[in-house]
């Protein structure tokens, strides 16, 4: 199948295939890294859907959106398994996945398992970091820069961005391109700039474990 | 909204047509016009209170409900916050000249481990257009800041904030050590935050969620009520 845009990825999500016994029920943010992983691995029988990553925008809607999916799934695939971590749900995700009987990827947000949730709980002086993936670095603009309004309204970065002090770009694929990019987004920002590579940390292990 | 607005000169409109022009720009985040206008009206003859009251807090209210029903979005709510930032400089030293009514003393702060304070410092700059006295700790607060600040500063209400699903279940350490130190009682608890909700402030014992700035200070305001009730009872 042809890579997905990461605008679509953003506004609409992805379609699953309809082809595959478990369903990946995912954040448009993840889907390059498991269509990787799928590819490397030859999971064909894992199909994989999307749901918008602009959801992380409002975490509220997350639960009820991923809820909906697994709903309308479940009967067609034999196991459905969510690709989301918390991501601010202040864990009604894990509470909704488990009344479903549905498995969900462990660890408070897709940062924390790139780079492998003991590793980055660990970090206890990063309270300042701001992360961002291969996904956000490509889609900094749509995700960061206009819904916080710094296009129109500039002189808002210092209210938002204000108590930050590094930006920490996860890599998951070494490429010199998006380095470049993040450490401009650092710059735009007003912040130290960090790279760090992390590959595809636990996510890996997560979608090995249901294959 | 502000497009055809452009030539209207603030000091020629009447008191009623000034407060809702003062309404538009606040929604619109024009500080400038916010603080030309609290001058006019104090010119006039306003008491600060009722300038704070009528004229700040109330176009805050329309900003705050279009918030909560997606029709603005945080950068709008950030300007229309700085807005009322200028228009409560000038009458702050006013309000304390003038003996502005004092509802009660509230505590507020990020908890540790946390940065995230754009909700935090909507709550306090609405807590105190509704005529709270506020004490902000700031970011990154371990428990002993918040002990030491309610016990030296005499206060009602403490309010702690959260924006991160791994900080959030600091409150209730907080909340746990009141309540060892047989203090829990003494304060109103409110809590808040994108991912918090009322399952949970009321796993962790507190006496509120307050999802947004404008719920937190009505819930405020009702528990000091019932606080001076049981006070009068009593």
């Amino acid at each position: 199948m042809d890579a997905p845009s990461d605008r679509d990825l953003t506004e609409t999500g992805l379609a699953a295939a309809g082809a595959g016994r478990i369903l990946l029920i995912a954040c448009g943010a993840l889907a390059h890294e498991i269509l990787a992983l799928k590819r490397v691995n030859g999971w064909d029988h894992m199909d994989l859907q999307c749901l918008p990553a602009k959801l992380h925008l409002y975490p509220e809607r997350i639960t009820g959106e991923v809820e909906k999916a697994v709903l309308h799934a479940r009967d067609t695939y034999d196991r459905v398994f969510v690709v989301y971590a918390d991501c601010g749900t202040g864990g009604l995700l894990q509470v909704k996945c488990a009344e479903m009987g549905v498995e969900m990827v462990a660890g408070p947000h897709c940062y924390a398992f790139y780079e492998g949730l003991d590793r980055f709980a660990a970090h206890d002086d990063e309270i300042t970091a701001f992360y961002l993936t291969d996904f956000l670095v490509r889609q900094f603009d749509a995700f960061v820069w206009r819904p916080m309004g710094l296009d129109r309204h500039p002189e808002l970065r210092d209210m938002i961005f204000g108590n930050y002090t590094k930006l920490v770009y996860q890599a998951q694929t070494d490429d010199a391109a998006l380095r470049a990019k993040a450490e401009d987004c650092a710059r735009r920002l007003g912040l130290d700039y960090e790279y760090r590579f992390t590959g595809y940390g636990d996510l890996a292990g997560a979608l090995a474990a249901q294959a | 909204m502000s497009d055809q607005e452009d030539d209207i000169i603030l000091s020629e409109l009447d008191d009623e047509e000034l407060v809702q022009q003062m309404f538009d720009d606040l929604y619109d985040g024009l500080r400038e016009e916010i603080e030309e206008g609290v001058n006019i009206l104090l010119e006039r003859g306003w008491e600060p209170y009722r300038v704070l009251t009528e004229a700040l807090v109330g176009g805050m209210t329309i900003v705050g409900k279009d918030f909560r029903d997606g029709i603005l979005f945080v950068p709008e709510v950030l300007l229309a916050a700085n807005a009322m930032k200028g228009g409560m400089a000038i009458l702050k030293p006013l309000l304390a000249e003038t003996g502005a009514p004092r509802v009660g003393k509230m505590v507020i702060g990020t908890v540790k481990g946390d940065i995230h304070d754009i909700g935090k410092n909507l709550v306090g700059m609405m807590m105190e257009g509704a005529g709270f006295e506020v004490v902000d700790l700031g970011i990154n607060n371990p428990v002993e800041n918040y002990l030491e600040a309610l016990d030296t500063e005499g206060a009602d209400i403490l309010g702690m904030s959260a924006l991160l699903t791994t900080t959030m279940p600091y409150m209730k350490v907080v909340i746990d050590t009141l309540v060892e130190q047989g203090k829990r009682d003494d304060y109103i608890i409110l809590v808040g935050g994108a991912p918090l909700n009322e399952e949970f402030g009321r796993a962790i014992g507190a006496d509120a969620y307050c999802r947004d700035a404008a719920v937190a200070v009505e819930t405020a305001k009702d528990f000091m009520a019932r606080k001076h009730n049981r006070l009068a009872a009593g």
